[in-house]
């Protein structure tokens, strides 16, 4: 009992602080405890990652089997926690000006947090399960937080409708799963599923994956993505953009090698048809948006294909590569809301990208920071993002699947022109109203750091290549 | 005798009937909250059967969670409901249409 305890005691510590906090807040200053409280929850994620970064080695199972903590799960809770407590932090002066800093906030946050941990530590369906509609409960709640907009509203209420959906989807496969293999656990299900798998497991395994999908946001089930993004308040587009889609994949990346190693060439093909199909929507849908939330949703699509991708190769060097980019993914798309979120007239957000018209001469600093983000989306080199997709590249390549590295190429080719395009506006744009300059120095602190990432990371990428070798070889039999 | 294949066919029948309630209904939000009901029940006779079937408790455990997330997951959609029937007046799926892309 102790010892199964201890295995999700980071998750414990974080549930049981968000649910006090929770409490004392309704019963003693509500909204004026926002802001303590949202340093406070960064703050403790930010320790626990420390603790779990720092933590030993190895690999601990507990409750039978049904969570994990081994070097995937450290890797994958680190970056989520990282994401998430950057994310609050950045978003706190965007919505107390706007007065949408409620006390709610931060703890939602630090809740669907826990569900991203018992996410990518699942060894267990119904582990799975929970940690997936904790998360997603938790997010409806947070897209839908400006109660009255209209937009706000919208997303959450299209989000939740499409999120029951994938949620219902992934379900039916695990009963499924679970009728076929006769037990719900990963392993379990990895010995049933050796070499040769029942018809009925396989459906229920396509099934799984569309569920999973849905919460990547990989085409066909993306069509959430961009209406979510828009309408949602631009401080949670930033975290739905980063910790979920860290986890989601992290979950993908459990499902297909743990519970389904042994049927590699069966998701296979299935994880290539999504990376590729993500792609190529993520790269053309994009070219027509003025809207830069809903571009980032469909520049968030096509990075989701190319994390796909090293996932789809099936090798444990997949794992790797995918680790690798989504850390580098959420590095960057840190920086670029951070941007975001500084754009404003007026006191009042501005989303359209031809406001940005000659921001460079306004603000050369903060323009060339964007530009270096930007660059670094695109995958341009010698820039990080450069590293990250020559990473999954390679991947795809070594695992058989030549002709999607190659489409990944040309995908990248046709989406380097709408960052591009803002680029263009930056530097070389009509002369229009002018953006008002940013205030908040967290905000500048964090786009500033996030390009320097960008391109000091170059040299060694920080340590995470071995970090992210060590994780893929403890999930990868 | 009624085996383990009628119950799946019930329950992939219910199923289907769920995802076409929420693809097809064009009139009612709330249509679309039973839908996602009957998609979840539809899981849990999955279940349910497959527990009988094997001899096995799990999938009866699964089946308690299942009910569970659902009647949270049906209380905060119908909460998102009325924030957005306040707002907009109306809750016919064809209204949902604020943003389009």
């Amino acid at each position: 009992m102790q010892a199964d305890l201890n295995v999700i005691l980071p998750e414990i510590v974080l549930a049981v602080y968000a649910m006090a906090a929770l409490l004392g807040a309704v019963y003693t200053g509500r909204d004026r405890l926002a802001v303590p409280l949202v340093w406070a929850t960064a703050g403790l994620m930010a320790l626990l990652a420390i603790w779990i970064g720092m933590g030993g080695a190895g690999t601990r199972t507990g409750f039978g089997g049904m969570i994990n903590d081994d070097g995937f799960a450290r890797f994958a809770k680190v970056t989520i926690l990282l994401a998430a407590a950057a994310v609050l932090v950045l978003g706190q002066d965007y919505m107390a000006r706007r007065g949408i800093l409620r006390f709610e906030y931060p703890l939602l946050i630090a809740l669907s947090v826990v569900g991203m941990m018992v996410m990518v530590s699942a060894g267990d369906l119904m582990a799975l399960y929970m940690g997936l509609e904790l998360q997603s409960l938790a997010l409806y709640v947070v897209a839908s937080m400006r109660r009255d907009s209209i937009k706000s509203t919208e997303a959450g209420l299209k989000y939740f409708v499409l999120g029951a959906l994938s949620s219902g989807l992934l379900l039916f496969g695990a009963s499924l799963t679970y009728g076929f293999a006769g037990t719900t656990l990963f392993s379990g299900i990895l010995a049933a599923a050796d070499g040769q798998a029942p018809v009925g497991l396989l459906i229920g395994l396509v099934l799984v994956i569309s569920g999973l999908a849905f919460k990547v946001s990989a085409v066909p089930f993306h069509m959430w993505t961009p209406d979510v993004y828009e309408g949602a308040p631009t401080p949670i587009t930033a975290f739905f953009a980063t910790a979920p889609k860290v986890a989601a994949l992290g979950l993908f990346a459990r499902v297909v090698h743990d519970a389904f190693g042994g049927v590699v060439g069966d998701w296979q093909q299935v994880l290539a048809a999504l990376s590729l199909l993500s792609m190529f929507l993520g790269a053309v849908a994009a070219i027509g948006q003025t809207d830069i939330k809903r571009l980032m949703a469909y520049s968030s699509i096509a990075h989701m294909g190319y994390a796909l991708m090293g996932l789809a190769s099936g090798t444990a060097f997949g794992v790797q590569a995918m680790l690798v980019y989504v850390a580098i993914y959420v590095a960057m798309n840190v920086g670029t809301f951070a941007f975001i979120l500084s754009m404003e007239r007026g006191g009042q957000p501005v989303t359209d990208i031809r406001s940005l018209n000659m921001y460079s001469r306004a603000e050369p600093g903060r323009a060339l920071a964007m530009l270096i983000l930007l660059f670094s989306l695109a995958g341009v080199p010698p820039l990080l993002g450069f590293f990250g997709k020559l990473y999954v590249l390679r991947a795809a390549y070594e695992g058989g699947l030549a002709w999607l590295a190659v489409a990944g190429v040309i995908a990248s080719v046709i989406g380097a022109f709408y960052y591009l395009r803002i680029v263009f506006y930056m530097y070389f744009g009509e002369e229009g109203e002018a953006l008002e300059t940013g205030r908040s120095p967290v905000q500048w602190g964090f786009l500033m750091a996030s390009a320097a990432v960008m391109v000091f990371g170059i040299v060694n990428m920080f340590g995470i290549e071995t970090m992210a070798q060590a994780a893929a070889a403890t999930l990868v039999h | 005798m009624i085996g383990l294949e009628h119950y799946l066919t019930v329950a992939a029948a219910l199923f289907v009937i769920g995802i076409f309630g929420l693809f097809l209904n064009r009139k009612n939000v709330i249509v679309l909250l039973m839908s996602i009901e009957l998609m979840l029940l539809a899981v849990n006779v999955n279940l349910v059967a497959f527990s009988a079937h094997l001899g096995d408790l799990v999938g009866q455990v699964f089946t308690l969670f299942v009910l569970t997330v659902a009647a949270a997951e049906a209380a905060i959609g119908l909460a998102i409901l009325v924030c957005f029937f306040r707002n907009r007046g109306t809750i016919a799926v064809e209204d949902v249409n604020v943003m389009k892309g």
